[in-house]
């Protein structure tokens, strides 16, 4: 694909490049009646209008190029219960701008041809029609009002956070450079906290007096139950953060001083993810590229680049300094027992309290 | 275009009333005129816009191959590339300090500081701007601000690293990186000059569009060049000084211990002090300014192609009336959308659905003047002239980018592209090379006026064909690599191996970035060669209607050598035709805003 993109532009580029000897040839024969004004003349006219009609060809070709190449780059199937609505959404929005896109890139290239200046031709004196200022009002009114309604309700339902149907409460915390999780064991409910309560063991900042945080732990991967509601709360202790979760079509920055929410429900585990078709097929691509890379590493005496394996990550989105580009945090999405399962081996704050007394 | 018309009966040429005598100081430097304000701006400008475009080259540079050691950076970073492999947070710093000076230096002061000070009152009929005195301190303020936010590059620690937005706290605790130190301390100082310097100019000219134009120069006959500078600094005036308080809160947070934008912060072991303040606060202050700052940056852009079109399409633009009203209604909405930059920023989700649809109804006026550019277009008798070849292609991106606002500017859908590529792709096609394609297509067309010569045609043709591929090949994949969930300001790509099949299209982008780049260098060559050597500019090179083709070539302060012309006419009287189908001046298919109205002729309605 990236091979046809280099043989499309080098064709173009080409062309610039016939041009600019055509100008150079012209330099050396300048027409003495027209030419020496620097404005454009009939022959420059016609010219720039057949560019502007190939330029025009063009770019149809360019955007379906990008379309069918880059068809892999879109992400796979929402791994969340909002986010086929979401895709949907998407995919009615892109379909509604292609259209307007075409038909306008397609006029605008084909008038600046067509139209072209030449001696004599008069152009028509045409200043205004009020009908067609109505339509080209009102279609992108109605179009624009249905796109607005549907964003609209979904938005209020992505961002209802309420609790009224019993979701897991997890608290994920960021801090330069990495992301800590916090879950709220089994009262399902978060213990208060504070930066000021940061100390030794208590990187979280739990207050040691609050009943609610004896049973929370904190964890390094972010692991939830499938088909279950969440309701994040998001924490930082030192500079803006976004926690961006691709896959599951979700994300809320992470601002210090204050709790931000996101509530969804992923509804694929991190297995089934990893064995669809797309995610076999784009996994063994990448291992494909890193196997190559890994050749010339080794050949350089570096060492090899690890095989990919996919899992759903999470990752910082909001510049948040120097080591910004390696803010991530594994998530996994398993059954309900595997998730609790995994539960148990984790330490409560309670513990953590009590071994750092001994 | 048959022959042009004569312009004014014979005066006295001796009169000298505006004539002083001028010395190298105050005909080149402190000069009052605004037409050397304008070209002040316009060269500053340009090598602004030269280092804003260098950085955006390194950074390319650094994303298709991330952590190689490359000579470049070496002879150009210094210690922040040791060993030739850039230092993360430069890289940060060539993001931030790109942003900073395209969006403020380039795009605000270059484009519509020269063009504002160059036509406003060439086109409206007036000797000079309101105050002369205030243009030249504006013109110097700038330069100042200009120059401190060069010499950030400098300092020890490196220059401002928090992006363009600087955002609390990160811009705001020089423990979170060494960017937000003296780096950042410049960056506000220069910032504050450079407001002070924009309001000066924004002023003046509206001011001058109000009560300076000349006998007949009714609103409605003002060419659009002159309504979207005029809308332009209300916009800027309106919204600079909420920048302003921004900026002065967080150099109070930054300096004087107070507490507007930090609270419950834990950094590098030690807890602050701050509490009670919001970063979200200084979201909604910054992007205040922010949002309209993008109108800033286009309304002026659109204007010269409006202008550009018309003259090159030899006919009136489609919808005069709707074209005003389409910039009334942009700049009054461009003031209450901020919030789509916050969708997800924590503020009440109620707000997002409110910016969400006065996000999607400003895309109407938007396509209200996209459909009446092609419409003028329609049957025209187009000059390929290189301004209208930028014009043109001004158009075009200006589609392709404003059509993903539509996705970005829908709270749900902004959900999962906030902060990709798929943003950076928007609005640099969108408001960064649709204005950079204007302020071409006001250059290649005011350039005899500027300095009496032409510039070369055939390099432009080359200029332009280069810059339009080469544009649409950086930008148009971007969208996809966005779509793929690549977070922007990502020093690499490679710790996310998920990434590792976007590379070899990051390496595209960059060929074309750098391609783009050096194809500017055919402008360059052709516009400093053009402005000692270049052809000598007829009166009326384009056969054009506005005021400012009527002066002569005597580059005077005073700009006309005799009375001003008095205006019978709107400034779109191409290939006007009487009933019988004879153009309404024979032989010439246009009819200058200072020709009476000819007999037969009907003045229609705009």
């Amino acid at each position: 694909m990236t091979a046809f993109l280099i043989i499309f532009i080098a064709a173009l580029f080409a062309i610039s490049v016939w041009q600019i000897s055509k100008i150079v040839s012209l330099g050396k024969a300048p027409d003495p009646d027209t030419d020496t004004m620097e404005v454009a003349n009939d022959d420059d006219n016609k010219r720039q209008g057949q560019y502007m009609l190939i330029f025009g060809i063009g770019l149809y070709v360019l955007m379906i190029a990008c379309f069918v190449g880059y068809n892999d780059y879109f992400l796979p199937d929402a791994a969340s219960k909002h986010g086929g609505e979401y895709d949907d959404l998407l995919l009615l929005t892109t379909i509604v701008i292609m259209i307007v896109q075409v038909l306008t890139q397609g006029l605008l290239h084909w008038f600046s041809y067509k139209y072209h200046g030449k001696k004599g031709q008069k152009a028509l004196f045409y200043a205004d029609n009020d009908r067609l200022e109505f339509i080209w009002t009102a279609v992108p009114v109605v179009v624009l009002a249905g796109l607005i309604l549907w964003g609209l309700f979904s938005w209020n339902d992505l961002m209802d956070t309420n609790t009224d149907d019993d979701p897991l409460i997890v608290e994920v915390y960021a801090y330069q450079f990495a992301w800590r999780v916090r879950y709220s064991g089994s009262d399902n409910t978060l213990g208060d906290a504070n930066v000021r309560f940061i100390e030794g063991q208590n990187t979280l900042g739990i207050d040691p007096t609050d009943k609610d945080g004896m049973d929370d732990m904190v964890g390094t991967e972010l692991h939830l139950p499938v088909n279950r509601p969440v309701l994040f709360k998001f924490r930082s202790q030192d500079v803006l953060h976004s926690a961006y979760m691709p896959h599951f079509r979700a994300q809320m920055n992470v601002v210090p001083g204050m709790v931000t929410q996101f509530k969804f429900t992923p509804t694929v585990t991190s297995e089934d993810y990893k064995s669809t078709e797309f995610m076999t097929e784009k996994v063994r691509k990448i291992n494909e590229i890193r196997r190559q890379k890994s050749k010339e590493l080794v050949a350089t005496g570096d060492v090899a680049l690890d095989p990919y394996e996919f899992e759903y990550y999470l990752l910082c989105n909001k510049i948040c300094g120097a080591s910004h580009y390696n803010m991530q945090l594994k998530i996994v999405v398993e059954s309900e027992e595997d998730y609790n399962k995994w539960l148990q081996t984790q330490t409560t704050f309670e513990k953590t309290l009590a071994n750092a007394e001994n | 275009m048959g022959q042009p018309i004569a312009l004014t009966a014979d005066h006295p040429h001796d009169e000298e009333q505006h004539h002083h005598k001028d010395t190298f100081i105050t005909k080149y430097i402190f000069s009052q005129d605004h037409k050397m304000i304008g070209k002040q701006y316009l060269i500053t400008g340009l090598i602004m816009g030269a280092i804003g475009v260098a950085m955006s080259v390194l950074m390319r540079m650094q994303l298709a191959n991330p952590g190689e050691p490359n000579i470049v950076f070496q002879a150009l970073l210094g210690k922040w590339a040791p060993d030739g492999v850039m230092d993360p947070n430069m890289y940060l710093a060539l993001v931030t300090i790109h942003g900073t000076i395209m969006v403020f230096f380039v795009l605000t002061a270059g484009l519509s500081g020269t063009f504002s000070n160059f036509l406003i009152p060439l086109q409206i009929g007036a000797r000079d701007m309101a105050s002369g005195f205030l243009n030249m301190v504006s013109y110097w303020l700038f330069f100042i601000s200009a120059a401190i936010m060069i010499g950030s590059l400098f300092v020890e620690l490196g220059p401002a690293a928090a992006g363009w937005t600087i955002y609390p706290p990160l811009s705001a605790l020089p423990q979170a990186m060494g960017g937000s130190g003296l780096g950042m301390t410049l960056w506000l100082v220069s910032m504050a000059i450079f407001i002070a310097s924009s309001l000066l100019g924004s002023l003046n000219y509206i001011v001058t569009v109000i009560n300076l134009r000349t006998k007949g120069m009714s609103m409605t006959r003002l060419p659009l060049t002159i309504w979207a500078f005029f809308v332009t600094a209300i916009i800027g005036v309106v919204s600079f000084p909420v920048l302003f308080a921004a900026a002065l809160l967080l150099i109070m947070d930054r300096s004087f211990g107070t507490s507007f934008f930090l609270s419950d912060i834990y950094i590098k072991g030690e807890v602050l002090a701050h509490q009670g303040g919001s970063p979200v606060l200084f979201e909604h202050l910054f992007w205040f300014l922010g949002h309209p700052e993008v109108y800033i940056v286009l309304l002026p852009a659109l204007g010269i192609t409006s202008e550009v079109i018309a003259t090159n399409s030899r006919k009136p633009i489609f919808g005069y009336r709707a074209m005003i009203a389409s910039i009334l209604a942009i700049a009054f909405l461009s003031t209450i959308v901020w919030g789509h930059h916050m969708f997800v920023s924590g503020m009440n989700p109620f707000l997002g659905s409110v910016f969400t649809f006065t996000t999607l109804l400003i895309a109407i006026p938007s396509a209200v003047k996209a459909f009446n550019y092609i419409t003028t277009l329609w049957k025209g008798n187009l000059q390929m002239n290189p301004g209208m070849l930028f014009s043109i292609g001004l158009v075009s991106t200006f589609i392709t980018g404003g059509l993903t606002g539509i996705i970005l500017g829908d709270s749900t859908l902004d959900i999962n592209v906030h902060d990709t590529y798929f943003v950076v792709a928007h609005f640099h096609l969108v408001m960064g090379i649709s204005a950079l394609y204007g302020l071409f297509a006001g250059v290649y067309h005011w350039f005899p006026k500027m300095f009496n010569r032409m510039m070369n045609k055939n390099l432009g043709y080359v200029h332009f064909w280069l810059t339009a591929i080469g544009a649409y090949g950086v930008f148009f994949p971007m969208h996809f690599v966005g779509m793929a969930g690549l977070p922007r300001r990502y020093y690499t790509n490679t710790n996310f191996p998920y990434f590792d099949d976007l590379a070899d299209t990051n390496k595209l982008i960059t060929y074309f970035a750098i391609a783009t780049a050096f194809a500017q260098l055919f402008f360059v060559y052709n516009f400093v060669k053009s402005i000692f050597y270049g052809k000598k500019a007829p009166a009326n090179p384009w056969s054009s209607n506005t005021l400012e083709w009527t002066t002569g070539d005597k580059h005077i302060h005073g700009n006309w050598d005799g009375p001003i012309p008095t205006v019978h006419r709107w400034p779109y009287d191409y290939s006007k035709v009487n009933e019988d189908g004879e153009y309404v001046i024979a032989g010439q298919d246009y009819a200058p805003q200072h020709i009476p109205l000819q007999e037969g002729e009907e003045e229609m309605d705009h």
